[in-house]
């Protein structure tokens, strides 16, 4: 090793090093920050209420403990007996809410690593190999962003018919090219970087420098988009399943549906819309706030 | 500045291609392929080989690509499976509905993002920053639809100050030349629909814009935050200039370069959003079709919706482009 | 340049033992300048001289009245035209600026702005002091801009920031800065984002102006060189404080504190034998004591004895220049060549 290539692999080290320390500096900033801890506290909600359904909810979620009670001029709204009152066909609604949560986790998590896979593979053929591997592989990301992500959801979903997994699928494919953009930028950016640049004058392989180097310094946006991704993929599965598109069963309680089944009893029954929209809005609000912030204390640049 | 146009009008040319292949695909990869989507669940093997026939189904996939590629041109997607009337005559009906509720829409978001988003900032870390900042982030966690069913219950339902759907009171009699009922009303000289037609598009609108005002206000607040502390602007402040100056010369004019990227973006996505909010309130447009167009499988309206709507998300895009090297010298010169 | 004259007259602008402090919630003040005190006469030149973070450009922005409002705890006076400009209302300071004051930044990429024409930055200070409009406006920002010496002033009107060379934006800055014939201009490193070729010329067309206008001039820099070709009067800073003022002259011929000292020997010199080694001053800008327990530049003086870090040195007068040291040069060590 010549005295150059010694400062050169030592100056690659001392920047990972410095990434290190950039992360560290994260996590200390996001340990004190108000609305990451409230964030994380949401999502921790969520996520023990949709584990713990079965415990939690005072009736199956398709049983139907007040038919009895349901006539077409009243459905009770929340009493003792039923915190978040019945549904029109006298199901408990706290339940249907509680057991709606598994539904919206296992989908915003299977959707957002569905997508995050698929979107990371393409990002690093097209970083890695660059020329026209990277040119068709961007050209595919650009036809895919030219459609609304909503729409191609829904295109998808009607394609793969009303289930569950089309719903996983669609919003998978519909975050394929964001995170594909986001770690081939990243990559482009650490290639022409002084480290990889060290390291590639010293011989390491493209292989290595990929895996061993440009990969890990590109996690940290990838978290956050992931994050960011896991609120408007619960909320994406809410509007399909909303507009009709989601499991075919409709004893399966899902937030979306719940709320489009409640369109004609609004002005009556105004409790049915408000707790499933609330539980969307406070899954969704916890990934975001946690998203934005961890965004803030990763990158500099959004910080203020 | 003409260079510039042409070569982002020739970026066009792949990404529609690439469009109208993924929808020439998609249609065929249905479940029963597209006789089957066409004729419905019923469909008898008999009448699916009458359709393929007739809509040359049983040619080679290329000369079916070009007969939709020539159609797609001449705007042309078939029938409606559902009404039986020609797509582009439901397009022609929808689209102004829903070209008038994105506008208004968009007015709101901006009309309130960029003052909230520019206060916000120079009174960073004002209760006034805080809202906005709170604000940006409950408007994007709020599903659209469900922001709907809130506006509706409170103002319409229980204080009664708005109508609960549609786009015009039925008794109101009225012509509509152009199909913005608004400007119709205007036209027209008919003042009373044109207000009828005003007060029908508040709530959907204002559901509609959440997402949009949220995201402006952050843009606008961030990128004023950045702006601000420039050296220009301390050269401005040096100068001795009155502080409007500053504000629109100096500060306002670099802070709206990515609020207007983002403006675009938003104005693109609206047609899609407007899926959620015109079901809500019954507001017979694009979206209320598309939502029927999905729960009767009338594909043939489906295929050319989304055709179109993504060409118009891809040319509204363009004009952000060239509208921001209108703004921006150092983009133009590029 | 007469002293004598503009010292009967007294002095365009007054520092009397400012200070700056950047306040921060949770965690202690950071003072930026301690108790600087220095005068400018009409027509004088004067150098701010010290590395960065020695609190030089935090005083040029305390003058201007252009430190954030929030945050920062300014104390003192700055006396111009015997007007306190610390307490003055805020549109008072506002036609001072770009009037009577004006200022001149360190990169002229980014102190201008990006998406207005070169024309529009110029003609607003005439249009905002002078009260000109339209047609004369434009024509004015024009002669400014032939002035400065951009050629082909009338097409550079029309043109962005970014189709000027560095050394073009920096006039056109210039041009902004004397528009309105200030008697004070202020340079806060105007060359220091310039080609080596190019910071000649600036200087030049800096003096030029100068001598022509007879505004007096602070010029704030670490480049001992531009001081000697220009300042009339010199003021050594280090960490916040003046640690030894001079004329251009007594301050080069004999430098009595341990860093100006330390600054001019670490100047390469060609007159010096081939192979002599540099003379860098040891440790870093970083390595600071609080003046409340002795001398800044204790941990990295070559001539500290025991009282140095004992205590705050005081600042004493002798013979028309003043010296913050207890330990200070002697002549035969003056230069270490």
């Amino acid at each position: 090793m010549s005295l150059s290539e010694i400062e050169a692999a030592t100056e690659s080290e001392q920047v990972e090093q410095a990434a290190g320390n950039l992360r560290r500096e994260a996590w200390r900033r996001l340990r004190r920050d108000p609305v990451a801890i409230v964030g994380f506290c949401l999502i921790a909600f969520f996520v023990l209420v949709a584990l713990l359904a079965p415990l939690l909810a005072p009736y199956a979620p398709d049983a139907q403990p007040g038919r009895g009670m349901i006539t077409p001029t009243n459905i009770p709204g929340p009493s003792a007996q039923h915190w978040f009152g019945l549904d029109a066909s006298g199901r408990d609604e706290l339940s249907r809410v509680i057991h709606g949560a598994r539904q919206s986790l296992l989908v915003g998590v299977v959707s957002m690593l569905l997508g995050m896979i698929g979107g990371l593979t393409l990002g690093v053929l097209a970083g890695a190999f660059g020329g026209t591997v990277d040119s068709v592989v961007m050209r595919i990301v650009d036809v895919m962003l030219s459609i609304p992500g909503l729409l191609m959801a829904i295109a998808i979903a009607a394609l793969l018919g009303a289930s569950l997994t089309s719903v996983m699928i669609a919003i998978a494919i519909v975050n394929v090219p964001v995170f594909a953009r986001l770690l081939r930028g990243q990559m482009l950016a650490q290639r022409g970087s002084d480290y990889v640049l060290a390291a590639r004058s010293l011989g390491v392989r493209r292989r290595s420098i990929v895996f061993g180097h440009i990969l890990p310094n590109s996690i940290s946006p990838v978290i956050v988009q992931a994050t960011l991704t896991l609120a408007t993929a619960i909320i994406e599965a809410a509007a399909l399943s909303f507009l009709g598109l989601g499991s075919a069963d409709p004893r399966v309680p899902e937030w979306g549906r719940m709320l489009a089944d409640t369109q004609r009893y609004l002005a009556s029954a105004p409790h049915l819309a408000l707790f499933p929209g609330l539980a969307i809005v406070v899954a969704a609000l916890g990934f975001t706030m946690l998203g934005e912030r961890l965004r803030e204390a990763i990158d500099p640049k959004y910080r203020r | 500045m003409l260079k510039f146009v042409i070569r982002r009008l020739l970026l066009l040319v792949p990404i529609l291609f690439g469009l109208s292949v993924l929808l020439f695909v998609w249609l065929r990869a249905l479940p029963g392929g597209p006789a089957q989507a066409l004729l419905g669940e019923r469909a008898t093997a008999d009448s699916v080989a009458r359709i393929e026939e007739l809509y040359g189904l049983n040619e080679p996939w290329y000369v079916q690509y070009w007969k939709f590629v020539s159609a797609a041109v001449q705007l042309d997607f078939g029938n409606s499976a559902h009404t039986n009337r020609p797509v582009t005559e439901e397009m022609l009906r929808t689209f102004p509905a829903t070209i008038e509720l994105a506008v208004a829409a968009l007015v709101f978001a901006i009309g309130i993002g960029i003052p909230l988003g520019y206060f916000a900032a120079r009174k960073y870390g004002s209760w006034l920053d805080n809202l906005s900042v709170s604000g940006s982030l409950l408007g994007v966690a709020v599903p659209v639809f469900f922001l709907a069913y809130i506006l509706k219950y409170v103002f319409s339902v229980r204080l009664g100050w708005f109508p609960t759907h549609g786009r015009d009171d039925p008794r109101m009699d009225a012509e509509h030349p152009t199909g913005l009922y608004v400007l119709d009303g205007i036209l027209t000289g008919n003042l009373e629909a044109s207000w009828d037609a005003l007060v029908h598009l508040v709530l959907p609108a204002v559901a509609l814009g959440s997402i949009p005002l949220a995201i402006i206000v952050r843009i606008t607040r961030a990128s004023v935050l950045d702006v601000v502390h420039e050296d220009y602007v301390r050269t401005a402040e040096a100068k001795g200039l009155w502080e409007r100056t500053i504000t629109r010369r100096h500060v306002l004019r670099n802070a709206l370069l990515p609020v207007v990227t983002v403006i675009g973006l938003q104005a693109g996505l609206l047609f899609s959003g407007a899926i959620l909010t015109e079901t809500v309130f019954a507001f017979d447009g694009v979206g209320q079709f598309i939502y029927e167009a999905i729960s009767t499988r009338d594909y043939a309206v489906l295929q050319g919706f989304i055709l179109v709507i993504a060409a118009m998300y891809v040319v509204v895009n363009l004009l952000v482009d060239v509208s921001y090297g209108l703004i921006d010298p150092r983009v133009r010169v590029r | 340049m007469s002293v004598s004259i503009s010292e009967a007259r007294g002095p365009l602008l007054d520092v009397r033992d400012l200070s700056v402090a950047f306040t921060r919630k949770g965690s202690p003040d950071v003072r930026a300048v301690d108790g600087v005190t220095f005068t400018v006469s009409p027509g004088e030149t004067v150098g701010l001289v010290g590395e960065s973070g020695s609190g030089k450009s935090v005083t040029s922005l305390a003058v201007m009245g252009l430190l954030p409002p929030r945050g920062v705890r300014v104390g003192g006076q700055v006396l111009f035209d015997s007007d306190d400009l610390l307490t003055l209302p805020r549109d008072r300071m506002r036609d001072i600026r770009g009037r009577d004051i004006a200022m001149v930044f360190q990169d002229p990429m980014s102190s201008l702005n990006p998406v207005v024409p070169i024309g529009v930055q110029v003609a607003e200070v005439l249009e905002r002091h002078q009260d000109l409009k339209g047609e004369p406006a434009r024509r004015g920002a024009e002669d400014l801009l032939a002035r400065v010496g951009i050629p082909d002033p009338r097409r550079r009107l029309k043109e962005y920031p970014h189709q000027l060379s560095g050394g073009m934006r920096q006039r056109a800055l210039i041009a902004m800065a004397l528009a309105c014939k200030p008697r004070l201009l202020i340079a806060d490193e105007p060359t220091t984002a310039l080609d080596v070729t190019i910071q000649a010329q600036i200087i030049e067309l800096l003096k030029e102006l100068v001598q022509d206008t007879g505004a007096s001039l602070v010029m704030i820099t670490h480049d001992l060189g531009i001081v000697a070709g220009l300042c009339d009067t010199v003021h050594v800073m280090y960490s916040g404080r003046v640690v030894e003022s001079a004329g251009r002259r007594e301050l080069f011929a004999e430098p009595h504190h341990p860093y100006t000292g330390g600054l001019l020997a670490s100047v390469p010199r060609l007159d010096a034998p081939r192979g002599a080694p540099l003379h860098p001053i040891p440790g870093s800008p970083t390595d600071v004591l609080q003046w409340s327990d002795g001398c800044a530049f204790a941990p990295r003086c070559p001539n500290r004895i025991e009282p140095c870090t004992g205590g705050p040195p005081p600042l004493e007068s002798i013979g028309g220049r003043s010296l913050r040291c207890l330990n200070p040069l002697t002549e035969s060590e003056e230069v270490p060549a």
